[in-house]
């Protein structure tokens, strides 16, 4: 593995181009996310492809200024998230990044940031302490976090008779937070957590940990972990039959991962989304431009860097300059109406206010096209899924 | 219930059971990797890739051509083993006469182009694979539920990884085999064609991780990374046997399956690191594995 990474860490630099001009200085866009890892169906390509729609969309330029972008693939580690971030800030006057996947290395690249005063939008990274213990001045957390996922899933769950928990927990950062975040919501709202087995992550076979999820009798089985992990241990479950006996609840899901385990083995699924394709003509128009060329459907953290480099440019067009502190406070003024959002905004420490959905997976037979998977259970309001400002953001009292 | 250390006795059955199935796929899986190093010298650090390759033919097999699952258990090795082949007859037979540091890297090098390659052309999220339908269902064993296809991973592996010892320790293609190894000058002599004999091995080997590629295709999504995350426990099963030792690997492989299954009862967090710990202890107190020979 770490030769793995070697040979990859060496071919790294040639996914930057310089782009530093002496007259009118370009305005330059980055996003770095996993690209070649477990995450790069959900954010990767895909989240590149609907930065540049965005920005042909906004016309390509910016005050007069071209807007340029910059990528790289920060192969689910945090210093080379950082470092490459601090490169760009240096070298190839960086005015925003679109950080991806992984909580892990958006917290590293969140304080560069705040270093560098570059505007950092966290995108695919769930961890709520991005905009709570993590936060930072420059820092937007923009499609979902940990809090509105445990909100929309756990208390849909609970509500409709789920009221003892066991949870399956990725062995990391996100996984812990995404766990405490849904014992919160399912003690707060009458339920009862059984407890918890936590999986290394990656792990090549789940059936052992689900047997004991099976043994702790509990009605749900809370599946806190992400990707391949999901998929995994959702499959084995359906196949030792352990979705007869438990419901099954997906913390964070991506419709990629649906289509990968099909209708047959995820239908029913309760989840949380922050955004679907098929939800109406802009966002199917969005979805149309966007399968034609990855051949895929996007995911809510692709359309999200879409509608977040929409967002900057706008705010960018708003303030006159780029300077990020100006930046900032617009963007923090604004409201976001768009294919991804309406009437969102951001909050003092960061968190974009947005409406998220609570999705069940339709059975085959309710599916009438392809990726028609989802129908919606319940509008959450951004208010409620989101919850109110802690206060653990020192920027942000309560 | 009755209690085992404080853990329920059918839990710790069940567990064992699990630990057996995957037990199976290292078994399978270092066996390849064994009869390669044993006979070759080659550490084949592309064993992840080519069990990713089994598992992604059989998968491209069904949805473009329509073969099912029993003509892809065999077909599948069979057209990566030829794969193999190629590769050994264009690449590796020139690096015999090097340090097997060599092989080591050309294997690696291939497995980063063989996996990048499928990363690209079928994506991350990975594909479902469906159980073919005359072992759907499961086994109720009373202390565990037990899917009917993993039990058929259980007896396929079991069935496989005796052949494969049966025809290299017990036949006279085997005693030629294993001659090649000794001295290969001594047996071209004797109008043996040797080179074709290591192809042939290397082939088989390769063939051996295509097989378990396809078996484990139903119990999880096929995809890139299957390979690389089983690849490094299964070297280390293989150092625990011995390097090289055909008992060796499928003993260990089913014993550290079993030990992992516990592991995951007894101390979750730890069951991805248990094996290299086992590892190093018999690196440290019998550094040529428990079946190797000094």
């Amino acid at each position: 593995m770490t030769l793995k990474a070697l040979t990859i860490a060496l071919a790294l630099p040639l996914a930057a181009l310089p782009a530093a001009r002496a007259a009118e200085p370009d305005v330059v866009i980055g996003s770095i996310d996993d690209v070649s890892g477990v995450y790069a169906d959900v954010g990767g390509v895909g989240a590149v492809e609907t930065m540049k729609m965005a920005i042909a969309d906004f016309g390509g330029t910016v005050l007069g200024r071209k807007v340029v972008t910059l990528t790289a693939d920060h192969q689910n580690k945090p210093d080379i998230g950082a470092s490459k971030f601090r490169e760009w800030a240096d070298q190839n006057g960086l005015n925003m990044l679109i950080g991806g996947s992984n909580t892990g290395v958006s917290i590293a690249m969140a304080k560069v940031a705040a270093a560098k005063k570059v505007v950092f939008f966290a995108v695919g990274a769930g961890g709520a302490s991005l905009t709570n213990e993590d936060c930072t001045p420059y820092s937007i957390h923009y499609v979902y976090d940990t809090t509105a996922l445990a909100n929309g899933t756990a208390s849909a769950i609970v509500k409709g008779g789920g009221k003892s928990w066991f949870y399956l927990t990725a062995d990391y950062a996100f996984g812990t937070q995404l766990q405490n975040a849904a014992s919160k919501v399912v003690d707060g709202s009458g339920g009862k957590n059984l407890g918890a087995v936590r999986v290394p992550l990656g792990a090549s076979d789940f059936s052992s940990f689900l047997l004991q999820a099976q043994g702790s009798g509990a009605q749900v089985l809370g599946l806190a972990n992400a990707g391949t992990d999901f998929t995994n241990s959702l499959k084995a479950a359906n196949e030792f039959g352990i979705t007869k006996t438990m419901k099954p609840a997906g913390l964070l899901v991506f419709i990629t991962n649906i289509h990968s385990l099909g209708l047959e083995v995820a239908q029913g699924l309760v989840l949380t989304t922050g955004w679907y394709w098929d939800s109406n003509d802009e966002t199917r128009a969005f979805a149309k431009r966007f399968f034609d060329k990855i051949h895929r459907q996007p995911t809510m953290h692709q359309a999200g860097d879409y509608s977040a480099t929409l967002s900057y440019l706008k705010a960018v067009k708003a303030a006159g300059t780029t300077d990020a502190d100006k930046v900032m406070a617009e963007l923090k003024r604004m409201k976001i109406n768009d294919l991804f959002a309406k009437g969102g905004y951001i909050r003092a420490d960061g968190v974009m206010i947005h409406d998220m959905y609570v999705m069940q997976v339709k059975s085959p037979q309710e599916s009438k096209y392809p990726w028609d998977y989802y129908k919606v259970l319940k509008v959450m309001p951004g208010e409620e899924a989101f919850g109110p400002i802690t206060g653990l953001c020192p920027i942000a009292p309560k | 219930m009755t209690q085992l250390f404080g853990i329920p006795v059918a839990v710790i059955l069940g567990q064992l059971m699990l630990g057996l199935v995957n037990g199976s796929f290292y078994a399978m899986l270092s066996l390849g990797l064994a009869v390669i190093f044993g006979l070759m010298r080659v550490v084949n650090f592309a064993h992840g890739a080519f069990y990713a390759l089994g598992a992604f033919a059989a998968l491209l097999g069904l949805q473009k051509l329509g073969i099912g699952y029993w003509p892809a258990l065999v077909l599948a090795p069979l057209a990566v083993g030829a794969l193999g082949i190629l590769v050994e007859r264009l690449l590796l037979r020139h690096l015999y006469q090097l340090d097997p540091l060599y092989g080591l890297l050309l294997t690696f090098g291939l497995a980063l182009m063989v996996e990048g390659s499928l990363h690209q052309l079928f994506g991350s999220s990975g594909e479902s694979y469906p159980v073919p339908a005359q072992l759907q269902g499961v086994f109720n064993l009373g202390f565990m539920i037990l899917p009917i296809y993993r039990a058929w991973v259980i007896l396929a592996s079991i069935i496989v990884c005796f052949s494969t010892w049966f025809v290299i320790e017990r036949t006279r293609l085997g005693a030629t085999l294993r001659a090649a190894t000794e001295n290969a000058p001594l047996l071209q002599a004797f109008g043996v064609n040797v080179p074709l004999l290591v192809a042939a091995t290397y082939g088989g080997g390769v063939a051996l991780a295509a097989l378990a590629g396809v078996l484990s295709a139903p119990v999880i999504l096929v995809n890139s990374d299957m390979g690389s995350s089983l690849v490094v426990v299964v070297f280390a099963v293989v150092v625990i046997g011995g390097m090289g030792s055909i008992l060796g690997s499928i003993v260990s492989g089913l014993a550290l399956g079993m030990i992992e299954g516990l592991t995951k009862v007894a101390y979750p967090e730890a069951s991805n690191i248990v094996v290299f710990v086992i590892m190093a202890l018999v690196l440290i107190l019998r550094p040529a594995g428990l079946f190797g020979r000094e």
